[in-house]
């Protein structure tokens, strides 16, 4: 790892009321690495994922973006209003859900963060979302309103939506568990793209076919701190701790042969 | 059998035309006074900071649970002596009822942003919006198209209530229809042409209301 990392986490904790969901994780992602976090339901990934652009506010540690402490450095956990919307302007996220706006279409769901958030001029605005959705395969489908698109066409407006803003870095929370078996693939497909050309990435899936291909980093979440980690050809295949031999083969109790042409 | 004879009322237009524009006066200040004054106070009913929270929910309740009635001869014989100034009847009158319309709609306002999943405010915060620009950009367009149909049957009740301000010698269409008819005797055709007005007017919009209540059902 060169230079600073992007991001780095230190200590970092989540507690809601008495569950204590994150016990103290720190992680350094480097520039241009493609993390994927794995972990079974409860194990808290999403929860940290949310942690980093503060759509949840952390219990305790800190995160350093690009060099600069996010925080107020006071105890408990405080962050300005500013620094807040500042990280969330940096760091593009992706629902499971895709969370498009219904009532706009597909190109001013792109245009809307750098219209509103950005004060971008509206036609520099809409040139930039239709490359965007061109990029994501959706060229001729810009005026189409999201319900009127496939879940796959629709989380690659989302995808969309998140890159308008030119972020240092993207969270993808779980995009592909809700789309059906077959709209997998397009997603995952524009996903690489982005890894390919340079995005840092953590991307919380249970896609492991998608963590050997593209990831540069394994991590193995259970009960809020990081179990394993390391590269994917690597702990994939020789996991060295119990739960993740466990978690793992969960995805081998029924495979299929590769395909014959 | 009583023989109906609108020759007076047809004969002196100058009544009831007075009366309607002066009801129209009253109606459209109300309205869109009260849209805007519930705007604010449904906000501050949403808002979960006590300040905001507490002042908004006690106008709600003192104007949702008082009769307009009341509301109206309070702004028009006990506020001027507090003040120590005379109100005019129109003045009393659009207080009592623009604030009894923006308790009304201020709850519209509140159910209809309630009614928005959470994460439509998440998508929007994960932008890096504010709390103003998710509101005015994500959930209050979405809200609002939600709430036209009860926005509807609260117009259609405000233009009803105008007629309350005849109580306070304000001169819309009911209070010109009863000195129109103390002056020629003729109550039943006064106050039958007030009535069909009244009709006329609104049955057209409660259709609508009907079916855009249909269309929401639908979607």
């Amino acid at each position: 790892m060169t230079g600073t990392p992007v991001l780095r986490l230190t200590g970092i904790e989540k507690r809601f009321g008495d569950n204590h969901v994150i016990r103290g994780i720190d992680l350094d992602v480097a520039e241009g690495e493609v993390i994927v976090i794995l972990g079974s339901s409860g194990s808290g990934k999403s929860t940290l994922l949310r942690c980093i652009n503060h759509m949840e506010i952390p219990t305790a540690g800190h995160v350093e973006f690009m060099g600069n402490r996010m925080d107020t450095g006071a105890e408990p956990y405080r962050i300005s209003e500013r620094a807040m919307r500042d990280i969330r302007r940096q760091v593009g996220m992706v629902f499971q859900q895709f969370n498009l706006f219904p009532h706009m279409t597909a190109v001013e769901n792109v245009m809307e963060g750098p219209r509103t958030v950005l004060g971008v001029s509206r036609d520099a605005a809409r040139a930039q979302a239709m490359d965007l959705l061109a990029r994501v395969g959706l060229e001729g489908r810009e005026h189409m309103y999201p319900s009127h698109l496939s879940g796959g066409q629709q989380q690659r407006v989302a995808v969309a939506r998140a890159l308008a803003m030119q972020p240092k870095v993207m969270l993808f929370d779980e995009v592909t568990s809700s789309l059906d078996p077959e709209l997998v693939g397009e997603v995952l497909k524009t996903m690489r793209e982005l890894a390919r050309e340079g995005m840092t990435m953590l991307v919380v899936t249970h896609e492991l076919g998608f963590a050997y291909g593209v990831a540069d980093r394994v991590l193995f979440l259970k009960d809020g701190v990081i179990l394993e980690q390391g590269s994917p050809k690597e702990v994939l295949v020789r996991p060295q701790t119990d739960p993740f031999r466990q978690f793992l083969r969960g995805f081998h109790e029924f495979g299929l042969p590769p395909l014959e042409d | 059998m009583y023989e109906f004879n609108f020759d007076q009322i047809l004969q002196n237009p100058g009544f009831l035309w007075r009366g309607l524009q002066n009801t129209l006066a009253l109606y459209v200040a109300a309205l869109g006074l009260g849209l805007v004054a519930g705007l604010v106070v449904g906000m501050g009913r949403y808002s979960r900071r006590a300040w905001l929270n507490w002042p908004a929910t006690a106008f709600v309740e003192v104007f949702r649970n008082t009769p307009v009635l009341v509301q109206m001869m309070w702004f028009f014989f006990a506020l001027p002596m507090l003040l120590g100034q005379p109100l005019t009847a129109y003045a009393a009158a659009l207080l009592a009822l623009t604030s009894n319309a923006a308790a009304n709609i201020a709850e519209i306002y509140r159910g209809g942003i309630q009614s928005l999943h959470r994460s439509q405010w998440e998508a929007g915060k994960a932008l890096g919006m504010g709390y103003g620009q998710q509101m005015r950009r994500v959930i209050l367009p979405q809200a609002v198209r939600r709430m036209i149909p009860a926005f509807t049957n609260r117009a259609i009740e405000l233009a009803k209530m105008t007629t309350l301000a005849s109580s306070i010698a304000y001169a819309e269409l009911l209070y010109e229809a009863r000195l129109l008819s103390s002056q020629y005797f003729n109550p039943i055709e006064a106050f039958t042409t007030v009535a069909l007005t009244f009709f006329v007017v609104l049955y057209p919009f409660v259709l609508l209301v009907r079916r855009l209540e249909m269309d929401a059902r639908a979607r």
